[in-house]
């Protein structure tokens, strides 16, 4: 009846789980009571699970990407702690069995769950504001995205308190991760949880491309688009080639796990480095997935608090669409290791060294945006600072890395985990924190606090250096990396000072959440009041229009006569935001909870299926197709707003402008 | 993105995009397209990892594969000459050509389960060599997708029902299907030539 669920699956003799749930038990229901005490659930139902509006479902996403952060982080810290004890025979807090479910979860979580949600938070947020369109293109598929990656999170973190998770890394390599070495449910939970989140993040990319291909204002032609969109175009691109390798990588690994297959088993003419190819031909791209948005963002960030225009924009245009082609050819370097022979090692490492062409072509891009600039020293821009200085120090290493010779003596060690944290959290998180900062604003229509923002980088800055500089050291020493205990004394010294730098870090993320109090304690003092929709002087549509956006976002399509068109609009004394008050109705899609169904039914599957609870499994499955025909068949899914209600509350935002002119 | 009657009849009012579903449909198709063009890279790896398994000579036959590809070829001229009714808006032609294409893509099926079912009960299951599990993952998939195709064709025969007009939605949703219909088709050609044919040569 429960497949292979029993009682003995909860574990209730490890104390850190139990006292996890019990922590989790608590804070859950304590949110749920004060949701029911103050009724909040129809207005959570209405207003955000059902929502199609691209903006909420932006902001949803990066709650969940802060969620995932915390607990990703959480097993961050742990892990560096069992590395300043289990030294000379202590064997630490964590057993390995329990230590490699948290470095497989950690990866696992940061990645999928914590990077890649704040990405298409950001772009859910940002992108169709910027390009002057009143949603995406498919309003109900960017929901049920949203949706599924939530569903796809809730699953990953079911397995800490039933089963186990995949003990086998981020990636799951077998021959470990197949059946014969890995015969419980942890590489189940992986497979689940990463595959459905994958749909998700397939449907982002068709939806956003189609966004930005057909939806864009009049007169924004390719080369007039902002940088940011640009980026996330590129991505977008990319998540459409590789996110399906990823799919059938893990459903060929699947295979192999659930009927018994051959594909990368040892016997029966499997091969396992047919994974490596596979699973890193997604792999690879998947980083410039990530990165792309960021540098996107700081190449907005940079113009506007360097109070000119990006200096050489078809430059970054170009570098960015190189990085999207190299970046499809370069997956091979992730295991040169595996005898693949000279030419081919050489080939792929030529083509990771092109990469730091582009890039470094966009470092150039922004420090000459900055030179003779008024740089304005925000909290944003010393994330754009930190990173400048943090990611071309972690792409010197990266270029060390494609050097098949050096690899082979690097491969595998912390120099390599070193190497992707540098980029991943020089880059990527910096990125979207300064990203978080700068939009904020017109998400919500008040600043973030810049004084506990600007602790809050100097945390994670410092730390990070405490925290992965001595990585780097360790790995010349020969340390591996996904190692539970040593006995070598000239690694101690270094791991207690990496320990050291995760406390800071931690430290940084609790500065984070101050500056998030105290900022929405503060929302309502008049230096922090966003009125005017453009609180930094800043360059593109989306400040054109109100802080937060009405949910139709422009009144009034914008008409495009430059790149940078806001600017060029300020400049030139264009309202085009009011059309003389002349409007129209909005066509508009309805809310609907299909997307919220779909995920609730792609749940039940994915649980039932982890624990071969067939018939449950089957429920989930129907549910889901009769969700879609249901979908499907409704006709009832769109509406107008009438002119008298866009009047409303167009005329607010001019009240509330004009009270802000007479205020300066 | 989509548009009912009255939605439809207050378009005079709205700057009309036209709609994006069949774009995006089709940027949909081109990454099923990925994911075929892996399984094939798959299959080519394991073409001949045979594990002292049967080869593909050893166990295709030609014949049922032929009429099988034979029944697909027929069910996407029958889906064309639906769509040809659909745009004269004569919709009792079209829900005539589709249930055809049904019955023809449900013929196909019965014939690939009924060749599946027939190997597995000879010992040659997809757990028996990495060929197997390449061959049956590949054809599977197709197989798969068919299903799911015929399911979405039994939906809009139900949809069409007791309607004189088709709204643009609809229509759509027709191109969409068709789209996916035909593209089933040429993934069928290359398994045919690349998995069949050239297994058996």
């Amino acid at each position: 009846m429960l497949g292979k669920l029993s009682w003995s699956d909860i574990p209730i003799d490890v104390p850190i789980l139990v006292g996890t749930f019990a922590g989790a038990a608590i804070a859950g229901l304590a949110v749920l009571g004060l949701i029911t005490y103050y009724g909040k659930w129809g207005y959570l139902w209405k207003e955000w699970f059902t929502s199609v509006d691209h903006k909420r479902l932006g902001v949803m996403y990066i709650v969940l990407a802060l969620v995932a952060l915390f607990r990703g982080f959480a097993d961050a810290i742990m892990m560096r702690s069992q590395l300043a004890l289990a030294y000379a025979g202590n064997p630490g807090y964590l057993p390995p069995h329990h230590y490699d479910q948290i470095f497989s979860a950690h990866g696992t979580i940061m990645i999928f769950f914590m990077a890649m949600a704040f990405m298409t938070g950001l772009m859910n947020v940002v992108v169709p504001l910027q390009i002057g369109a009143r949603d995406v293109a498919f309003p109900f598929l960017n929901s049920l995205s949203f949706w599924m990656t939530t569903i796809s999170f809730v699953l990953i973190n079911i397995s800490l308190f039933i089963g186990e998770f995949s003990q086998c890394g981020w990636l799951a390599y077998p021959p470990l991760s197949e059946q014969q070495f890995s015969p419980g449910v942890g590489v189940d939970y992986y497979i689940w949880a990463v595959q459905l989140s994958g749909v998700g993040t397939l449907l982002t990319g068709v939806n956003f491309f189609t966004t930005i291909v057909k939806m864009r204002a009049p007169g924004m032609t390719y080369m007039k688009m902002p940088v940011f969109t640009w980026t996330i175009f590129c991505t977008t691109v990319l998540i459409m080639v590789a996110f399906p390798i990823l799919t059938v990588a893990l459903a060929l690994l699947g295979l192999d796990r659930y009927l018994g297959m051959h594909f990368f088993t040892n016997d029966a003419g499997g091969n396992q480095m047919l994974y490596l190819n596979v699973i890193w031909a997604w792999g690879h791209p998947e980083v410039y997935i990530l990165v792309l948005p960021a540098f996107g963002a700081f190449s907005e960030i940079t113009q506007t608090f360097s109070r000119k225009p990006l200096f050489g924009y078809n430059t970054m245009v170009y570098a960015t669409c190189s990085i999207m082609v190299l970046s499809l050819v370069v997956w091979l370097h992730h295991f040169f290791t595996m005898g693949a022979g000279a030419n081919v090692n050489a080939f792929f490492g030529i083509m990771t060294m092109i990469i730091a062409i582009p890039t470094g072509v966009k470092i150039f891009n922004w420090l000459f945006t900055m030179y003779k600039g008024r740089v304005e020293f925000h909290a944003t821009m010393y994330w754009v600072i930190g990173f400048m200085i943090t990611f071309t120090i972690g792409g010197m290493t990266g270029v060390m890395l494609a050097i098949p010779a050096a690899d082979f003596v690097l491969h595998n060690s912390l120099f390599v985990i070193a190497h992707f944290h540098n980029v991943i959290i020089g880059g990527v998180y910096f990125g979207y924190v300064a990203a978080m900062n700068f939009w904020f604003p017109k998400a919500f229509g008040f600043k973030l606090n810049e004084a506990w923002g600007k602790r809050a980088f100097w945390f994670w800055f410092v730390g990070f250096y405490f925290a992965f500089m001595p990585l780097y050291v360790l790995g010349f020493e020969g340390m591996t990396r996904r190692m539970n205990h040593y006995d070598n004394p000239e690694w101690y010294p270094w791991l207690l000072v990496a320990e050291f730098g995760a406390v800071l870090i931690a430290l940084g993320i609790v500065c984070q959440l101050t500056q998030l109090y105290v900022s929405i304690r503060d929302r309502n003092l008049a230096e922090n009041r966003d009125l005017t929709g453009d609180p930094w002087n800043a360059r593109t549509l989306e400040w054109s229009t109100s802080s937060p956006p009405p949910f139709y976002n422009f009144a009034v399509v914008p008409t495009v006569h430059d790149l940078d068109a806001f600017a060029h609009d300020k400049e030139a004394g264009i309202d085009t935001r009011s059309a003389g008050g002349h409007y129209q109705p909005i066509h508009m899609p309805k809310n609907t909870s299909a997307g919220f169904f779909v995920g609730l039914f792609s749940l039940i599957l994915g649980f039932a299926a982890i624990w071969w609870i067939w018939w449950l499994a089957a429920i989930g499955l129907i549910g889901i197709i009769a969700t879609v025909i249901a979908r499907s068949s409704n006709n009832d899914i769109d509406y107008y707003v009438p002119v008298s209600e866009v009047a409303r509350i167009e005329n607010e935002h001019t009240r509330n402008l004009q009270a802000a002119q007479a205020a300066e | 993105m989509a548009h009912d009657m009255t939605a439809d009849a207050a378009h005079a009012h709205d700057e009309h995009h036209e709609s994006p579903v069949v774009f995006g449909f089709w940027l949909y198709l081109m990454t099923d397209c990925i994911i075929f063009g892996t399984l094939f890279a798959v299959f080519a790896v394991m073409r001949n990892q045979f594990a002292g398994g049967p080869t593909g000579k050893d166990i295709f036959e030609l014949n049922g594969v032929g009429i099988e590809t034979a029944l697909l070829l027929l069910s996407s001229i029958t889906y064309g000459f639906g769509m040809i009714s659909a745009h004269r808006n004569k919709l009792g032609a079209l829900r005539g050509w589709l249930g055809v294409t049904f019955i023809l893509g449900l013929g196909f099926l019965f014939m690939e389960i009924r060749e599946f079912s027939h190997m597995v009960a000879e010992g040659n299951g997809p757990d028996r060599s990495a060929f197997l599990s390449a061959f049956f993952t590949l054809v599977g998939t197709h197989g798969l997708h068919v299903t799911c195709g015929l399911l979405w064709m039994a939906v809009l025969i139900v949809q069409t029902g007791g309607k004189t007009v088709l709204t643009e939605r609809m229509t759509n949703k027709l191109t969409c299907l068709s789209l996916f219909w035909h593209f089933l088709d040429i993934v069928w050609i290359c398994v045919f030539t690349f998995v069949y044919l050239m297994s058996v040569i």
